[in-house]
């Protein structure tokens, strides 16, 4: 359906000829669900339907313990400082943003009293500015009230370079953050902003506690005591934290919500394996839940066979994809390999990565490899479903990968390994180690080697290849190699931020110490531009078909090859109600609702 | 006898100052890094890391942050953690009790199994007890920790649905059922520590034992018409143990670095599973005071051991 069909549909329903629910379901059937349907019928001015009456507890306390696992444990409790989603998730026990993520990617009110829109005043027209109505009766857990200064407070925190927070980079596109009454605060960035729902939502968004760290700012950041001991509004307040270890807390009395939370007591315990703590849920029911389940799907099911407890999958925006490099990663310039200033022997060339595109077997990746964990994708950006493009489909073909090599004149030599003009078809094919990877390194070289690919496998600690320290050359930024793999995450349901690692700016380089995102050093002008439109776009329905448009030239032009969708896997306990994990949000965006059923 | 003490101790001290190097060198030479989730990161710009790693320090030239360390070290200054930003000593303080009753009790358990055991041994070397202890021990010290560890989980916690297998320092209980549900957890995490323990130790003291129970004067006790039981208890083991005393000495390091793998197995909130994550998250500053710790304990004990030898033993002097 094109742009115009869309608008016909979202004239019917400002007309009453179409219910609201029928243009979601049809655009369910588009592919294009529930989020993207319910923005557009936001911006296209109408009333946005009442957020779904979430499941949850009938009253407050009676539910005893809940005892979560996570085999990484939280090393501090500040979410300005969290620096991976277990930080995140031991804050978000404590701290709320103003708005969630839930699973679909719609914006959930927390502290907030509304999500803003354009009909309530919230999102001015320029897209320069929001407003945000904050709820009325929240209390920190020491009793002093939650107002407008409080998240004035925390941009000026967490934008403040002294102060080292994780978060900056939600921070930064702000010009001022304006407090207008003691409930209302308006937020004004330096250029339109689409997803203006990054600051102040979500995993960065979590609000601390003016009066508690005000003391506290910049270069004393780390001296707060509440970095260790934290005041929040949430559904439970703090008891004890051992760092690494164990954080406990109980329910808070005063909670803004009526009828939560419903346990009394909480524990996240952390350390210790993956497998272990699905064990610990699915089969001996020890605990209630378990997070990031890196288990094999087959594992996993032999647990759930007569188990006490049960995977739960999340859709989240996560990729494991091949990417080819566009430079020549054998040739030193200046003392850096993969320079811009050079281009690859053979992958520049549209036939080679055709063919390599049809030589990666997704569905045995999927089947044999991932199980429940992931589907098989031809697109780099798949969700929120708004987002996924419909124009490219993937196929696994061998014989065709060898006439498109045969007709561009690569002719095999002796040994089978295809020649042309001197050079052999050989690359280097470099991932982290991590036996999925490794197996799925195996079946790609494999096929390979039927299409007259000679593929050398590369295995490197994972610790060095995801690290940022410059001086190592097998970082996958440095991508010293032809190929190599590894999972994108999304993190936002708002792929801004995600596509931006195709743009030509972002290459990196010696020169930006190879802080660039854009790996494979591609450049295409049209994906630029089409990328600096999606940046002001401010018409939801726009703006999703310009970042169909980047992913299908990323996919068109085989920049990369997606292999695998990943979810986001929970072990949950059968008895454990009203989870909703999200792919957008921490693990317990939710805990103030989760209940306990027998 | 103060005079050697003081001069081993002036030994150790160039000792530690040559082990930290290395230990620091080593650390900050292996590849790795503390942000390594910031980097995956879409949603944090690369200048975060580039500015966090800045402020940590971690972009000097690594002599510098050596002399660092060591001046801030030399200052009662242990650094703080890069992972939950706490300081270091702090945060081994927090771990330390745990540690300390997790492997007390099972080095308590592992004597109070080989002392026995390996006396019975050696007053009836090769008979069919003496056969059984010696197979049970080299069964014992042969299989490592952690697959004893895992093979005890399956068997009592899966199968038998007995024990937990997840340690929790703080438990919500208060009288006897805390007691009882400290014990209950601490059982398999003791065990698989004390008999591994145990089993070389019942090998050492049979020997220990056998030199002695040889000698000239227990035949004289003998005579002297002692019962057999005095003459064990107070004639043999006596002697036998001085060497043995300050084995245990000797071991108690060893045990902190052998129950690394052990609490990470069973997630005994102790040092040893704080070093691995540390390692894991390149937290250099808390795998550093913690290696750093081990190798005083080693230094420690081995001046312990020397030292009790010559007090339980007077033939021994020291010059």
């Amino acid at each position: 359906m094109d742009e115009q069909g869309l608008r016909g549909l979202l004239n019917e329903v400002k007309a009453g000829r179409l219910s609201r629910r029928a243009f979601v379901q049809t655009m369910v059937g588009l592919g294009l669900t529930a989020p993207l349907a319910a923005q557009m019928l936001a911006s296209a001015g109408i009333a946005q339907a009442q957020p779904k009456p979430m499941g949850g507890p009938t009253k407050r306390g009676g539910g005893g313990m809940l005892k979560v696992l996570w085999w990484q444990s939280p090393t501090l409790l500040n979410p300005h400082f969290a620096v991976g989603t277990k930080d995140q998730d031991g804050s978000r026990i404590f701290y709320e943003p103003l708005g969630a993520f839930d699973p679909d990617g719609n914006i959930v009110p927390i502290l907030a009293a509304e999500v803003p829109t354009t009909q309530n005043g919230g999102l001015s027209k320029d897209g320069k500015s929001v407003t945000w109505r904050l709820k009325k009766n929240v209390q920190w857990h020491d009793g002093k009230p939650f107002t407008a200064d409080d998240v004035v407070f925390n941009w000026e925190y967490a934008a403040d370079p002294a102060t080292a927070a994780t978060t900056i980079g939600n921070y930064q596109d702000i010009t001022r953050v304006d407090k207008l009454d003691a409930h209302t605060v308006k937020i004004v960035f330096k250029d339109p902003k689409p997803f203006w729902a990054e600051a102040f939502c979500a995993v960065n968004g979590m609000i601390i506690p003016k009066h508690v760290f005000e003391a506290y700012k910049g270069g004393k950041s780390r001296e707060a005591p509440a970095n260790l001991k934290p005041v929040g509004t949430g559904p439970y307040r703090f008891v004890d934290f051992k760092p690494g270890d164990v954080v406990r807390a109980e329910l808070n009395p005063n909670y803004h919500r009526p009828n939560a939370p419903f346990f009394d007591q909480f524990e996240m315990k952390g350390g210790g394996d993956a497998v272990s703590a699905a064990r610990a849920v699915i089969q001996t029911g020890e605990y209630d839940f378990a997070w990031n389940m890196q288990v094999e799907d087959e594992i996993l099911r032999r647990m759930e066979q007569g188990g006490k407890g049960k995977v739960d999958i999340a859709v989240a925006g996560n990729i494991e994809h091949i990417q080819c490099n566009q430079t020549d990663p054998w040739k030193d310039v200046d003392g850096e390999r993969s320079s811009i200033k050079t281009t690859h022997a053979f992958l520049t060339e549209p036939a080679v990565r055709q063919a390599l595109n049809l030589l990666v077997d997704r569905a045995s990746v999927q089947e044999q490899i991932y199980g429940r964990l992931g589907q098989s994708t031809a697109n780099f950006l798949n969700a929120p479903s708004r987002f996924n493009s419909k124009n490219t489909k993937w196929e696994f073909n061998i014989e065709k990968a060898n006439q498109i090599l045969d007709q561009a004149g690569w002719k095999r030599g002796g040994d089978g390994v295809r020649v042309k003009d001197g050079k052999r078809l050989k690359m280097v094919y470099q991932t982290s180690i991590n036996a999925p990877r490794q197996k799925n390194q195996a079946i790609v070289k494999q096929a390979c080697a039927k299409a007259g690919i000679e593929i050398e496998i590369k295995s490197v600690v994972a610790s060095v290849f995801f690290s940022s320290d410059v001086g190592n050359p097998d970082t996958y930024r440095k991508f010293y190699t032809d190929i190599q793999m590894y999972t994108t995450t999304m993190g936002a349901p708002d792929p801004q931020n995600f596509m931006r690692q195709f743009l030509t700016a972002e290459i990196a380089s010696k020169e930006n110490k190879w802080q660039g995102r854009n790996v494979t050093r591609w450049k295409n002008q049209e994906y630029d531009k089409v990328f600096a439109a999606s940046e002001t776009e401010l018409d939801p329905v726009k703006r999703a078909a310009l970042f169909i448009k980047m992913n299908d030239l990323v996919i068109e032009n085989v920049v990369v090859i997606p292999v695998l969708w990943r979810s986001v896997i929970s072990a949950v306990s059968n008895r454990l109600k009203n989870t909703e994990i999200t792919g957008w949000d921490s693990n317990l965006w939710n805990l103030a609702n989760w209940t306990r059923q027998g | 006898m103060s005079k050697y003490v003081i001069r081993r101790i002036a030994i150790a001290v160039p000792a530690l100052l040559g082990i930290s190097l290395v230990l620091f060198t080593v650390l900050a030479l292996a590849p790795g890094d503390p942000f390594e989730e910031l980097v995956t990161n879409p949603n944090v710009p690369p200048e975060v890391t580039a500015r966090l790693r800045a402020q940590l320090g971690l972009d000097d030239p690594v002599a510098v942050r050596y002399v660092r360390w060591l001046g801030a070290m030399l200052q009662g200054e242990w650094g703080f953690s890069f992972a939950s930003r706490m300081d270091v000593d702090q945060l081994i303080l927090q771990r330390l009790p745990t540690t300390l009753w997790v492997l007390g009790a099972a080095q308590l358990l592992g004597i109070l199994v080989a002392l026995p055991i390996g006396t019975l041994s050696a007053m009836r070397p090769y008979s069919v007890f003496d056969q059984v202890a010696t197979t049970l021990a080299f069964i014992g010290f042969s299989l490592p920790t952690f697959f004893t560890g895992l093979l005890f989980i399956l068997l009592f916690s899966i199968w038998l649905d007995w024990l937990p297998f997840i340690y929790q320092a703080d438990i919500g209980a208060t009288g006897w059922r805390w007691y009882w549900e400290h014990l209950r957890q601490a059982i398999m995490p003791i065990a698989v520590l004390g008999l591994f323990q145990g089993a070389a130790l019942t090998r050492f003291v049979r020997s220990a034992v056998l030199d002695v129970i040889r000698l000239e004067y227990v035949n004289t006790a003998r005579a002297k018409g002692l019962s057999e039981r005095v003459t064990i208890v107070k004639h043999v083991v006596r002697n036998a143990l001085i060497p043995v005393v300050t084995l245990v000495a000797l071991q108690v390091p060893a045990i902190f670095t052998g129950a690394v793998i052990t609490e990470q197995i069973f997630r005994v909130p102790g040092i040893g599973s704080l070093l691995i994550a540390s390692i894991l998250a390149n937290d250099t500053p808390v795998v550093m005071a913690i290696t750093f710790v081990f190798s005083c304990l080693v230094v420690t004990f081995n001046l312990v051991a020397d030292v009790l030898y010559g007090w339980l033993d007077p033939r021994i002097s020291y010059r």
